[in-house]
């Protein structure tokens, strides 16, 4: 058993900068146990631009929005463990981890945060009909095949889904010289960036189709087509609607979901929207001494919010280690009309600062109005010209607003059209 | 080559006839048309050992599933494979089908199932609370189990294997000539090997193997059944295998945990042109889910983590067939194994072998047999200090694959290296589970196929999901 202040699980974007934060804030022994071969997490299949453009204020590609916390952390004396999977965390955060150099790690942390990010929703979860073929496969795999092992997964490809990754690959697909012959989607939206839409699909003449899906999937030994359809306000196929469209790939960018087995494991407390932890505005769990920042929590859009919270989650991890426990008393949070989630889901009153809310609306809406109540009373009220599904939005709750809150009392955030 | 005995068809009735075989000296060659073994009928269906309550009394199926499900403990125990036997229910909704399953109890008495009993509503619903309130009673049969169908397959093949069996795979079977010494000869697109004896167990292509020598007495029709997979979160959701009372199609929709801890729904059944098409459809699916809803109300659609379809191949006799040809007495048919198939097939496996060797007149035992295999490492089973021991002796050990099922590449590595070892990434699936989990190898399917292609020695490209034209790649990018 090795004993270490924190220990960071994943060493991807908000593993990186989590760590970093909570060096910055005077913790001594950090170690970061990254289950890939190098650090970078997802960024490093990302070789497409549009990252860092809030943080950074410059455009950058994943790998080179990764590159400038990859450096930092060589520089800094935060242990780092490559190729090594987290098994499980105990309930007095002992971590677990194997890897091919060390064998089984015992790490006796005083806090770990989590940050293993997230995956993609499989075919499975869709439950298509039709044949198990080859040909059928996550954009994020396709990527991978594509941009880091330099292998072609198609030459006619359907993509289901219009999510960032769907989009992104629908490019990039084309620019390597394959067919993309459209892009389907079941929502009447995309929940999809718009910028992506945009530079991704209608630059190349890719068709997008908004309330269509697939229903059937052809082909003994690989994909030889599929059959699509419209689909009606609840979201069932149109009878008569249904089109053979013949191609060799299927691949689905059709949701992502938070890595949380472990965290599962520790009976932490969960937000069944997000399908991450329940935290508080450090992004402590439910779990003392536990934190969860990133896509573990909820899925981001865009990484340079990953990096900000991640930044908030090892402040919270270094007044954890540096300070020790404290009682909390929470204010809550809760979306309502039209607001799907809220994070943090909880603040506590004693919290020194401003407070950012993160949250993402279900549906499009165009000049609407965000209004926030505290236990009914409006608080704050901000004009948006447009929400959408696939766009993260925030607020700010003043500190001195928070000073006149009280234990067990509610915030919510609504959408009024 | 030439072989005293070849088997067509490496499905779990193909493979126990081939293992008993190796108890013998004699040459036998086990022909599978796949890249892999349990391809076919074998590789989906119920997972149920059946306790034999079902076969009308006096036919094969009646014999052999009992003499079968009696053999399994201790075959799975010897193989490595597990075995659970949960018992199953047979459920009643009303008075008549209470009489029915009187009737059914009656019948597996005259069979010669053991313990069977009818439990009332109270016994029943203590025993599984998620159980539809408005089940009466049921037939508790407490020696069936459950089985993994391919694991046990593939078990059975490694082991024949070991025991001198030769496994040729993607050998397609299209026509059947006799030479000059009188002895079979079996033709694919590109390969020819003779054989003695032939042994027909074909699957739901029997019939069309069979007409090979002009047989044309048998009939095969593909039964389709369409299946649903669900999370292990609701695996506990029964601890017996749940029927429903029977149809003249089939079974019904049963619900049942699997050995891996999933729950399994299904089957539906309707009869198809093609012998494999396994596609399933959006009706079927439905149907099943509906009709499994009625044994267990509180199943929800979120928990499915995957779906397939399977084939029966139904007789109309409604019995097994296992007899000679009329055509020729040195080709045996083994045809129409439909359930109870998996759990009849270590008792057919010993009733074919014997027709074999009376056949020749008997044959010198093999000293050497071995009965068992060793046992597979399962690195997500063992406790700490095994899994320390583990990487001390072998850091592949060390690397996890399979995130979501903790799937190590030592164990990969040896699934590949086995005796008739996985060839591609389907292979490396059922034999490790790596990509069975929840994200159905969105992270870990390119690192099998990194994996496969190192230790087979070939280009990604070249690496296939499950043989044939099921290729992953495309050739290089720009």
């Amino acid at each position: 058993m090795i004993k270490y202040d924190l220990a960071v699980i994943g060493g991807g974007p908000a593993g990186m900068a989590a760590a970093l934060r909570a060096r910055e804030c005077g913790v001594e022994k950090i170690i970061v146990l990254e289950r890939a071969e190098t650090l970078g997490g997802i960024l490093e299949q990302c070789i497409h631009t549009g990252f860092g453009l809030h943080y950074f204020k410059t455009e950058l590609s994943g790998p080179e929005y990764a590159a400038r916390f990859i450096e930092l952390v060589e520089d800094s004396d935060i242990e780092v463990k490559i190729d090594t999977m987290v098994l499980s965390i105990s309930d007095d955060n002992v971590v677990t981890a194997v890897n091919k150099t060390d064998g089984l790690l015992e790490i006796d942390a005083t806090a770990v945060i989590l940050a293993m990010g997230c995956r993609e929703r499989p075919r499975g979860a869709l439950n298509i009909a039709g044949t198990r073929c080859a040909g059928v496969l996550s954009a994020g795999t396709a990527q991978k095949y594509v941009n880091i092992d330099g292998y072609m997964p198609g030459k006619e490809v359907v993509i289901l889904g219009s999510g960032d990754i769907g989009l992104i690959m629908a490019r990039r697909m084309t620019l390597e010289g394959a067919k993309v012959k459209m892009v389907c989607e079941l929502m009447p939206y995309s929940s999809g960036l718009t910028r992506n839409i945009v530079q991704c699909l209608d630059d190349f003449d890719i068709p997008l189709k908004l309330s269509t899906t697939v229903i059937d999937i052809h082909g003994k030994e690989r994909l030889e087509g599929v059959t699509i359809a419209k689909v009606d306000d609840n979201r069932r196929p149109i009878p008569g609607t249904e089109e053979f469209v013949p191609c060799d790939t299927l691949m689905l960018s059709v949701g992502l979901i938070p890595e949380n087995e472990l965290s599962k494991n520790m009976g932490i407390e969960f937000d069944p929207v997000t399908n991450g932890p329940v935290v508080d505005e450090l992004r402590e769990t439910s779990h003392p001494g536990v934190f969860a920042c990133g896509n573990v929590l909820h899925v981001h859009d865009l990484v340079d919010f990953v990096t900000k919270e991640s930044q908030i989650a090892g402040e919270g991890a270094a007044k954890y280690i540096l300070g020790g426990k404290t009682d909390k008393k929470y204010v809550k949070t809760k979306g309502i009309n039209g607001v799907r989630y809220i994070v943090p889901q909880k603040i506590d009153l004693a919290n020194e600062g401003d407070v950012e809310l993160y949250f993402r609306v279900g549906d499009v809406h165009k000049n609407a109005k965000i209004i926030v109540t505290y236990n009914g009373q409006e608080i704050i009220s901000r004009k948006r010209p447009r929400l959408a599904p696939g766009e993260m939005e925030n607020v700010v709750i003043k500190n001195d607003m928070l000073k006149n809150f009280d234990e067990n009392g509610i915030i919510e955030i609504q959408v009024e059209d | 080559m030439s072989y005293d005995v070849a088997i067509i068809g490496a499905g779990v009735t193909g493979a126990m006839i081939a293992r008993e075989l190796s108890r013998y000296n004699i040459k036998t060659a086990l022909i599978e048309r796949c890249s892999d073994m349990a391809m076919g009928t074998t590789k989906a269906n119920s997972a149920i050992v059946h306790a034999g309550f079902d076969a009308v009394p006096g036919t094969l199926k009646a014999k052999l599933n009992v003499e079968g499900t009696s053999i399994m403990p201790e075959l799975c125990s010897v193989l490595h494979v597990p075995f659970k036997p949960i018992g199953s229910y047979v459920v009643a909704f009303s008075k008549d089908e209470i009489e029915h399953l009187e009737k059914l109890k009656a019948r597996g008495e005259e069979n010669g199932v053991p313990g069977l009993r009818i439990l009332n509503s109270d016994e029943l619903h203590k025993e599984e609370p998620n159980l539809n309130e408005k089940a009466v009673a049921a037939l508790f049969a407490p020696t069936a189990g459950i089985v993994c169908p391919y694991e046990l397959t593939i078990a059975t093949v490694e082991n024949a294997v070991t025991n001198g069996v030769e496994f040729i795979r993607n050998f397609n079977v299209i026509a059947i000539d006799k030479n000059a010494d009188g002895n079979f000869v079996l033709k694919s697109e590109d390969k020819t090997i003779e054989a003695e004896y032939v042994i027909n167990a074909a699957g739901s292509f029997c019939d069309q193997v069979a007409s090979l020598i002009g047989d044309d007495s048998i009939t095969i029709i593909p039964r389709k059944g369409e299946y649903m997979l669900m999370d292990r979160a609701v695996g506990n959701k029964v601890s017996h295998v749940i029927f429903q009372c029977p149809s003249k199609m089939g079974k019904g929709i049963l619900v049942t945990p699997t050995v891996d801890g999933n729950l399994l729904i299904g089957p539906s059944a309707i009869d198809i042109e093609e012998k494999d098409d396994c596609a399933t459809t959006a009706d079927g699916l439905d149907g099943v889910f509906k009709t499994a809803l009625k044994s267990v109300p509180s199943l929800t659609t979120r928990e499915i983590i995957t779906s397939f379809a399977g084939i029966r191949a139904h007789s109309p006799t409604d019995d097994f067939i296992i007899e000679s040809s009329s055509k020729d007495d040195k080709f045996i048919n083994v045809a129409g194994i439909e359930s109870p198939g998996l759990s009849s097939a270590p008792a057919i496996g010993v009733y074919v072998c014997n027709m074999v060797i009376e056949a020749m007149g008997g044959a010198e035992k093999n000293v050497d047999f071995v009965p068992g295999r060793p046992a597979p490492v399962r690195f997500r089973e063992m406790n700490t200090e095994e899994r320390k021991a583990l990487i001390e002796k072998n850091n592949a050990y060390g690397r996890i694959i399979c995130r979501c099922e903790t799937i190590t590449e030592g164990e990969i590595i040896d699934a590949i290296h086995a005796p008739a070892g996985a060839i591609d990434v389907d292979g490396v699936k059922r034999r490790t589970r790596a990509g069975m989990g929840r994200c159905q190898g969105g992270f870990c399917g390119s690192k099998v196929v990194e994996i496969l292609a190192r230790e087979l020695g070939q280009e990604l490209d070249e690496i296939t999901k499950c043989g044939g034209e099921s290729k992953i790649l495309f050739g290089r990018t720009k």
